[in-house]
């Protein structure tokens, strides 16, 4: 039997990830990416709070967050695919058109 | 009671289709909905009077116009004599000068216009006589000025008839100031504004005094003084004459309507509605009669060297009002408002002759360019000559027994009015002298002006012409009810039928002192015409020359007595420096300008710093979207 505290580590070491892959990498594909890890550590530690405490909430919420990461995969995609269209480029530091 | 609210609602009516609809669809068919709608008013008026006549007085309240606490105001109509007496002449008038306006006004681009402003000055007029309580006189008061103002500025592209109608406007403010916190102070001292209850309430408030600097002043005679401040604006009196003069800048018909019978005659009229309160207050009264008294004499004095053909009968009419407010000031108010209805036929006459002159000759007014016009326009002569000898005073005429019943009053009105009689003695010397100037200038002699005018000269159309034989008719025979009891027994109709508002005047003599005084005054009328005659007719150098040989008086009063200079300069030109740049250059150039330009100038600027925030780069935005998280995280943990 795996212990909790394995899981949150485990969350907590791929939420990390996610975090940094965000802020240091300049692919906006990759940042995509980096958004996904941190929803999906967010499920594992859901995940493993639903199995440790026998309740099936974790669980939903869960269904809920796949559903929210798959609808934003869906809008920033297409969002990638009208800026590229204005502007051949995936590199974030060049798309900075709301520079004040 | 539908009567009574349609006397006024009629030329409303008209106002309103002729402004909003005239420009576009009614054009200069605008006298088509003016001229009923007014003589719709006057025979309702008719109507009125006769009820009156037979007795029936109506305070009428149709509307509550104001409840705030205490303060309760209508809309309401007070039909006594006096205001039956007035109906008659404002309708009467009206409907003459509107149907004489057709031909008057006939092509003028304004044409709606003019008929619009025309009927809002009649029902502002007739709100005026009939109101039942002080607002309602002050809305009617106001509304009659506002329409004046849009009247003698109705030629607005012309600069002069632009700054006239301001002058007349502003003038008016001075005297409607005092008139306004005097309307205040009855319904302080009063606690109602209601004519019924104020005077019913006079006794009262008798010997009553209030304090003003110190000074303890008797309040009756501080409302009396207030409100009358308003009368000198509205009634050109001195020293708020200047702007009557003026106004003769509008058109004709407006001068003879407005400024010369119905609208200045305001005044004389608030005062005689007022006679309950003013006959409580000896000084106020004196005061009345002193400005009545000078105004007579200075406005006469100034008529005498003029050359202007209107200018000449403004100053004429503020003579004229001087002589009614000499009468309210002896007490006869039932003579005053007698002479106001006369002079409203005579001098609506002399306006609308002079506007037919000036007609025929091209808006030439100068009377020392015309010149024997008898012959070219017969209708008009006999007219004006008829209005002439009336307002001199000839026996028979209007003028005559109102003037002389006002000389009458004077001269029995103790030592101060034997002053004020002499005064008037002398002004009506000098109105005969300058009306009949005004005839043999225009009408006899050779004709001095271009010969283009001469080709042109006509009479007036019918349209003109018709309106004129009726007031001539007034002219003659308005007086015809106020024959003085000394000539017929109960020959003073219309002083009895006033009396139940007014009061009989007071003031006594015998039979021999009345003949002498009539007799003296229909001298001196013959007198002045006589001189006149001399003058201008068969010694025609003898102007020039009494004109250079009493230089100095000849300036002033051709200069009317600097009186427009002087308020030039120590009114009217600190004002303008003082709003030039007080007002303009510090209150609005720095302060309201500062504290309006600032804002923005403040925000734009800390904009420009703040919005560095706004990098562009995804990733600042992730770390501070982290960093946020984080700090909300700590708070959370380190609050709990």
């Amino acid at each position: 039997m795996v212990p909790l505290s394995w899981y949150i580590v485990l969350s907590a070491v791929v939420f990390s990830i996610g975090v940094i892959g965000f802020l240091t990498r300049r692919n906006l594909i990759i940042a995509f990416i980096s958004i996904e890890l941190m929803l999906n550590s967010v499920n594992i530690s859901l995940v493993a709070f639903s199995h440790y405490l026998q309740s099936i909430k974790g669980q939903i919420m869960v269904f809920l967050v796949i559903a929210v990461a798959a609808a934003e995969a869906v809008v920033g995609l297409a969002i990638l695919i009208a800026l590229f269209r204005n502007k051949p480029t995936v590199n974030v530091d060049e798309i900075n058109l709301l520079k004040g | 009671m539908l009567k009574y609210t349609l006397i006024p609602l009629l030329p409303l009516i008209a106002f309103v289709i002729n402004i909003l609809f005239g420009r576009n669809y009614i054009k200069d068919k605008a006298h088509w909905i003016a001229v009923p709608a007014v003589l719709g008013s006057f025979v309702l008026s008719v109507s009125v009077f006769m009820d009156v006549y037979a007795g029936n007085v109506i305070n009428l309240n149709l509307y509550t116009w104001i409840v705030s606490g205490n303060f309760n105001v209508p809309i309401g109509f007070l039909i006594d004599q006096l205001t039956a007496t007035m109906l008659i002449v404002v309708t009467s008038i009206s409907s003459l000068i509107f149907i004489y306006s057709i031909g008057y006004m006939h092509g003028d681009k304004g044409y709606h216009r003019f008929f619009a402003y025309l009927s809002l000055f009649v029902f502002s007029m007739l709100i005026l006589v009939m109101a039942n309580n002080f607002l309602l006189l002050y809305f009617g008061w106001e509304a009659v000025g506002l329409c004046s103002y849009f009247l003698i500025g109705f030629w607005f592209e012309k600069k002069s008839a632009a700054d006239a109608g301001k002058k007349a406007f502003i003038v008016n403010r001075f005297g409607d100031f005092g008139f306004g916190l005097g309307v205040i102070l009855v319904f302080l001292t009063f606690g109602s504004l209601e004519y019924v209850e104020v005077f019913a309430n006079t006794g009262s408030v008798l010997g009553q005094t209030m304090n003003i600097l110190g000074y303890e002043v008797d309040t009756i005679t501080v409302i009396c003084l207030l409100l009358f401040c308003g009368a000198v604006g509205k009634s050109a009196q001195v020293p708020l004459h200047v702007w009557l003069p003026d106004a003769m800048e509008g058109p004709t018909p407006v001068s003879a309507l407005i400024h010369a019978a119905t609208m200045v005659t305001a005044g004389v009229f608030m005062v005689a509605r007022c006679s309950p309160l003013f006959n409580l207050s000896p000084d106020a009264m004196t005061v009345v009669a002193v400005v009545g008294g000078i105004t007579a004499i200075f406005a006469a004095s100034i008529g005498l060297v003029q050359n202007d053909i209107k200018r000449i009968i403004a100053y004429s009419t503020v003579s004229q009002l001087g002589y009614m407010f000499l009468a309210l000031g002896m007490g006869a108010y039932t003579t005053a408002i007698f002479h106001l209805y006369t002079h409203a036929y005579f001098k609506a006459l002399l306006f609308l002759g002079s506007g037919s002159v000036i007609h025929a000759l091209h808006n030439e007014m100068n009377i020392q360019k015309m010149g024997g016009l008898k012959k070219y326009m017969p209708v008009t002569y006999w007219t004006f000559l008829i209005a002439s000898l009336s307002i001199s005073g000839i026996p028979g005429l209007a003028g005559f027994f109102s003037k002389d019943e006002i000389l009458w009053r004077a001269y029995t009105g103790g030592d101060l009015g034997k002053f004020l009689w002499v005064l008037a003695i002398v002004s009506a010397f000098m109105t005969a002298f300058y009306s009949f100037r005004l005839i043999y200038l225009t009408f006899h002699g050779k004709f001095r002006g271009t010969h283009e005018q001469e080709h042109h000269l006509h009479e007036s159309p019918p349209v003109m012409t018709i309106p004129l034989i009726f007031l001539a008719l007034g002219a003659v025979g308005a007086g015809w009810v106020g024959i003085p009891p000394l000539l017929m027994d109960h020959g003073d109709k219309i002083g009895e039928f006033l009396a139940p508002v007014l009061g009989h005047p007071k003031g006594e003599g015998t039979h021999s002192e009345e003949l002498f005084v009539m007799g003296l005054s229909v001298l001196i009328g013959l007198a002045g015409i006589f001189t006149a005659f001399i003058m201008y007719l068969k010694k025609t150098d003898l102007p020039y020359k009494v004109g250079s040989a009493f230089q100095p008086v000849y300036k002033l009063l051709y200069n009317k007595y600097w009186v427009d200079e002087l308020y030039y300069k120590t009114i009217v030109k600190p004002a303008l420096i003082a709003s030039d740049k007080i007002f303009l250059g510090f209150f609005d150039g720095r302060l309201i300008e500062g504290v309006v330009n600032g804002i923005p100038n403040l925000i734009g600027s800390l904009g420009q710093r703040l919005r560095k925030i706004q990098t562009g780069v995804l990733s600042h935005y992730g770390i501070i979207m982290a960093l946020g998280a984080l700090v909300i995280i700590g708070v959370m943990i380190f609050i709990k």
